[in-house]
């Protein structure tokens, strides 16, 4: 059996909005992601993706169940969170990339803050990273200079700088315009091939079919199905993912 | 014209009363009001921010009531109150200044709030997911931002002020519109007095509104 690296247990959000009243968007998610495996979460809008991926590193306080990483039960309030994100990388579908720091600084803040790493080690290593994903000529540059794909491969270099045992991307590429998604998702592709334990919300059903180990479709709060991507995408049994995959042109 | 002339005159007798003690003190009351309306402000923009309901209330309080209340009413009430709480004697300056110095610091929580609001959350989450604790997340990524919106508004916040102690000359403190005061008094010559001052009024805050145009253009810059 293969190891387990995250593991879910009835996992149950809800939002309170104040005129529409409560909105219950994950109702009992359960799941394993195995230490190597890339899972691609797909589906239609407001059916938990992004509720779900967020709970993994409790950036969304999940309301009932349990989370469990690598064999830590993060959900428990005596747990530090703080030292367990700083394995779990996560990359935002707005970059959210530091405006106020230039682009080393924004890869070397972390490991040097949290004591990691020296700031000539992590100097070091930031200016590795850049030249990986070909931004090494912007290393003094703010973010303001950048475009959209460059801000998203400097924001995937800034979690990988923690050098996370998993990254959680939600919809890394869904803001940003066509001609940049290619060179997002080449990076990701090359970071996938090299083993990283990846969780990826996205609409990309061509790359999610391509680099996944397996596919989850979730709709109305619960993953409907799950399978291989050859599976879910050209045999699936669920009638919903029938549905959500014959309205997705790819 | 004798408009003119009146106020060359009039400028030849008293340029030390408008310019040397009304400044001054319009001056000095004003930077006295930003540094405590701070300091303040910042305390207030805390106490709504910890964990602690009854603290929360306490400032929502204040800044509501300082809100829904004209200047010229606080000035009355510290000009009263604060002798009567104080056991030793003290100035109007000083009384006038208090009541500023509340009064401001209101305002100056809420543009601390709405500057540190204004920071993007995904900034914040970003810093958390990277493992980043609250602390940290705050002084290293969220404050720096926040300094950008806060600035400008805290410089206008000044300019609000050396406007709004002119007030305070309903208690014969010695600024600017006190001197006008004093000198109308002596002249019988309203007119000419009220543009004297006005003069000063505008050339202050134009110069300062002038600098803190370059100060937000180089913060700008270094975006």
């Amino acid at each position: 059996m293969t190891e387990n690296l995250i593991e879910t247990v009835d996992l149950h959000k809800s939002f309170n909005l104040k005129e529409k009243g409560t909105l219950h968007v994950l109702k009992g998610v359960s799941e394993h992601i195995a230490k190597g495996e890339v899972v691609s979460i797909i589906g239609p809008s407001g059916g938990g993706k992004s509720t779900f991926l967020r709970c993994l590193n409790l950036l969304e306080k999940p309301d009932s169940g349990k989370i469990v990483f690598e064999g830590v039960e993060i959900t428990n309030e005596k747990v530090d969170i703080n030292l367990h994100r700083q394995k779990m990388g996560m990359v935002f579908q707005h970059f959210n990339v530091f405006n106020h720091l230039s682009v080393l600084k924004n890869i070397t803040l972390a490991p040097v803050l949290l004591g990691k790493r020296s700031q000539a080690e992590a100097d070091e290593q930031a200016r590795q990273l850049l030249s990986r994903v070909g931004l090494l000529d912007k290393q003094d540059e703010h973010p303001s200079r950048l475009s959209g794909g460059q801000k998203q491969r400097l924001a995937i270099v800034r979690a990988l700088a923690m050098e996370p045992d998993v990254m959680l991307f939600d919809e890394p590429t869904s803001a940003l315009d066509p001609e940049m998604v290619g060179e997002v998702l080449d990076v990701i592709k090359a970071l996938v091939k090299s083993g990283m334990t990846s969780v990826i919300v996205t609409h990309e059903m061509g790359f999610a079919r391509e680099v996944s180990d397996r596919i989850l479709f979730m709709d109305g709060g619960v993953i409907a199905e799950s399978g291989k991507p050859d599976d879910i995408m050209n045999h699936p049994r669920n009638p919903r993912t029938k549905e959500f995959l014959s309205k997705v042109l790819y | 014209m004798n408009y003119f002339s009146n106020i060359v005159k009039i400028m030849a007798k008293y340029w030390k009363v408008f310019l040397l003690e009304g400044v001054g003190y319009t001056l000095l009351l004003s930077l006295i009001t930003v540094a405590f309306g701070v300091i303040l402000g910042l305390l207030i923009y805390l106490g709504r921010t910890v964990r602690f309901k009854p603290v929360n209330w306490l400032c929502i309080a204040i800044v509501e009531v300082v809100r829904g209340t004209p200047m010229l009413l606080q000035l009355y009430v510290g000009y009263f109150l604060v002798p009567k709480l104080l056991p030793f004697e003290v100035t109007p300056f000083l009384c006038v200044a208090v009541a500023l110095c509340i009064n401001s610091g209101c305002y100056v929580s809420e543009i601390f709030r709405s500057g540190i609001q204004a920071v993007d959350r995904g900034q914040t989450e970003a810093a958390r997911s990277l493992g980043l604790n609250g602390r940290q997340t705050m002084f290293r990524i969220v404050l720096p931002q926040a300094v950008k919106n806060i600035l400008p508004a805290l410089g206008n916040e000044f300019i609000t002020i050396i406007k709004e102690t002119s007030l305070a000359s309903t208690f014969f403190v010695g600024e600017l519109m006190t001197a006008c005061l004093k000198v109308r008094g002596n002249t019988f010559l309203a007119m000419e007095c009220i543009t004297i001052v006005g003069v000063i009024y505008f050339v202050l805050t134009f110069i300062l509104s002038k600098l803190m145009n370059a100060f937000e253009r180089r913060l700008k810059a270094n975006d």
